[in-house]
C-alpha cells in the first residue's frame, strides 16, 4: 500500500490512486458509518478523504507511519471537520519541512509493514473488555463519558482498560526489539 | 522548556481516536503542539487506528466511481490557511492560534474574584473552554463537578501536591485527586488554558471562589 502511495506521489500516477480508492474507500466507508454518518453522507466523508490522500500523498512519508495510519488519521480529520464536531485538531504536517523528525516511535528497529503487522495481531489478542473500550473510542468516536454510560462502568474503569490496552500493544511492539 | 507534566494515556488515545470532546482536545492539541513526547504516542496510537481501521468489515461503494481528481497547483486548495498577523506565535500554541484574535496580553480579562481572571474562548464543541489568569499569591479556583478537565500552563506556573507546572506542562488528574494549586511565583501572574468536559455555572461559581481565595 505504501508503494502505491509512494506511485501516486511521485508520478501523479492515477492507476495505483484507483487502486488506494477501491482498497480503502469502502473501509473508510464503513469507518464513516460506524461514526454516524449516514451511508450516502458517509460515501461523500470516504470519497474526501481518499481525494486528500491525492492531494496530500507527496507528504506522506512511509518511515513515519504506514499508509494504513495515515488514511486513518485523513478519514478522522475529515469526519471531524464535516460532522461539525469543530475539534481543535493537530493539522497535519502541509510540508515535508514540518515533519517531525526526532520522533520516530521507540520501536524504529521495525519496518513500518511489521509494525502495523504486530499492533493488528495485539489488538486481536486484547481481552474482550478491553478490546471493547478500544473500538468504541476509535471506531464509535465515543469519549471516555460516553463509553462509560453506554457499558453502565465507573469512568475510571473505562480510563484504566484504555490505558491496559495500550499497554498491551505496546509491549507487543517493543518484543521485538 | 522541560515539560513534566503530560497528558495521561488515556486521553491521548481518545485524542488520537478523534473521540475527545472538543473543549479537551483544545487543550491536548495545545500540549500536543509543545510536547515531542506526547506527541510520539499520539504518532503510535493513530497506527491503532489504522489497525482498527483495517479490520472493519468495507461498505461497497454505492455510486460509480468518480472522474479521477486532477492534481492541485501547489499551494491551491485547503491547504493553505488564513492565519492571523497579531498572533503571537511563540506564546499561543498554534493548534488554538485560530482562537485568539489577539496576543496574550491583549486578553479582555473577566474578573472572577481577588486575584482571579478568565476569558472564555469561542467553541460551538462540547464542553467549555477558557483562559484562565491567577495572581501570585492565590490559587486556581476548583472549577470542575465530575467532569474531566485539562490545564495547560501557557505563562508562569502553578504549584500543588503534585509538583510544580511551568509553560508546556498540562494537568490532567482523575477525578478523585484533590489538589489545591497556588501561583507561587512572584515573577507574575499564571495563564492557564483550560477545558472542561461539563459546562460550568458561573455565578454560583464566584461566591465559591471568593470564599477560596481568601485563605491565601
Amino acid at each position: 500500500m505504501a508503494d502505491l502511495l509512494r506511485r501516486v506521489a511521485e508520478q501523479a500516477d492515477l492507476a495505483a490512486f484507483r487502486e488506494l480508492y477501491q482498497s480503502y474507500g469502502p473501509r473508510v466507508k464503513a469507518y464513516m458509518m460506524r461514526q454516524g454518518a449516514d451511508a450516502a453522507t458517509a460515501e461523500d466523508l470516504a470519497q474526501e478523504t481518499l481525494f486528500t490522500v491525492w492531494r496530500r500523498a507527496s507528504l506522506y512519508v512511509e518511515d513515519k507511519g504506514s499508509a494504513t495510519t495515515w488514511i486513518f488519521a485523513i478519514a478522522r480529520n475529515v469526519r471531524i471537520d464535516r460532522l461539525r464536531r469543530e475539534v481543535p485538531w493537530q493539522e497535519l504536517p502541509e510540508s515535508r519541512c514540518e515533519q517531525p523528525s526526532s520522533e520516530t516511535p521507540p520501536d524504529e528497529a521495525l519496518s513500518e509493514k511489521e509494525r502495523q503487522a504486530r499492533v493488528r495481531a495485539a489488538l486481536a489478542e486484547l481481552p474482550p473488555e478491553q478490546h471493547e473500550v478500544v473500538a468504541l473510542s476509535y471506531v464509535d468516536g465515543l469519549s471516555h463519558g460516553e463509553i462509560a454510560a453506554r457499558l453502565g462502568l465507573p469512568l475510571g474503569t473505562v480510563k484504566s482498560r484504555m490505558r491496559i490496552a495500550y499497554q498491551r500493544i505496546r509491549a507487543g511492539l517493543e518484543d521485538l526489539r | 522548556m522541560t515539560i513534566t507534566h503530560h497528558l495521561d494515556d488515556a486521553t491521548l488515545m481518545s485524542f488520537a481516536a478523534g473521540a475527545l470532546p472538543a473543549a479537551l482536545s483544545a487543550v491536548a492539541a495545545a500540549h500536543a503542539a509543545m510536547c515531542p513526547r506526547c506527541r510520539r504516542e499520539i504518532a503510535a496510537m493513530e497506527r491503532l487506528g489504522g489497525a482498527v481501521m483495517a479490520d472493519l468489515s468495507p461498505v461497497a461503494f454505492a455510486r460509480p466511481e468518480p472522474a479521477p481528481p486532477m492534481p492541485l497547483p501547489a499551494g491551491a486548495g485547503d491547504l493553505s490557511r488564513p492565519r492571523a498577523a497579531a498572533i503571537a506565535e511563540a506564546e499561543i500554541p498554534r493548534p488554538v492560534a485560530k482562537l485568539f484574535s489577539d496576543t496574550l496580553d491583549a486578553v479582555a480579562w473577566r474578573w472572577l474574584g481577588p486575584g482571579v481572571w478568565d476569558h472564555p474562548l469561542p467553541l460551538t464543541g462540547a464542553g467549555k473552554l477558557r483562559l484562565l489568569k491567577v495572581a501570585p499569591g492565590h490559587g486556581i479556583p476548583e472549577h470542575g463537578h465530575g467532569g474531566a478537565e485539562l490545564t495547560l500552563v501557557l505563562r508562569g506556573a502553578f504549584q500543588d501536591e503534585t509538583g510544580r507546572y511551568a509553560r508546556g506542562d498540562v494537568a490532567d488528574l482523575d477525578e478523585t485527586v484533590a489538589h489545591q494549586p497556588i501561583v507561587t511565583d512572584a515573577g507574575g501572574a499564571c495563564i492557564c488554558l483550560v477545558g472542561s468536559e461539563t459546562p460550568e455555572r458561573f455565578h454560583g461559581l464566584v461566591a465559591r471562589q471568593w470564599q477560596r481565595v481568601r485563605r491565601f
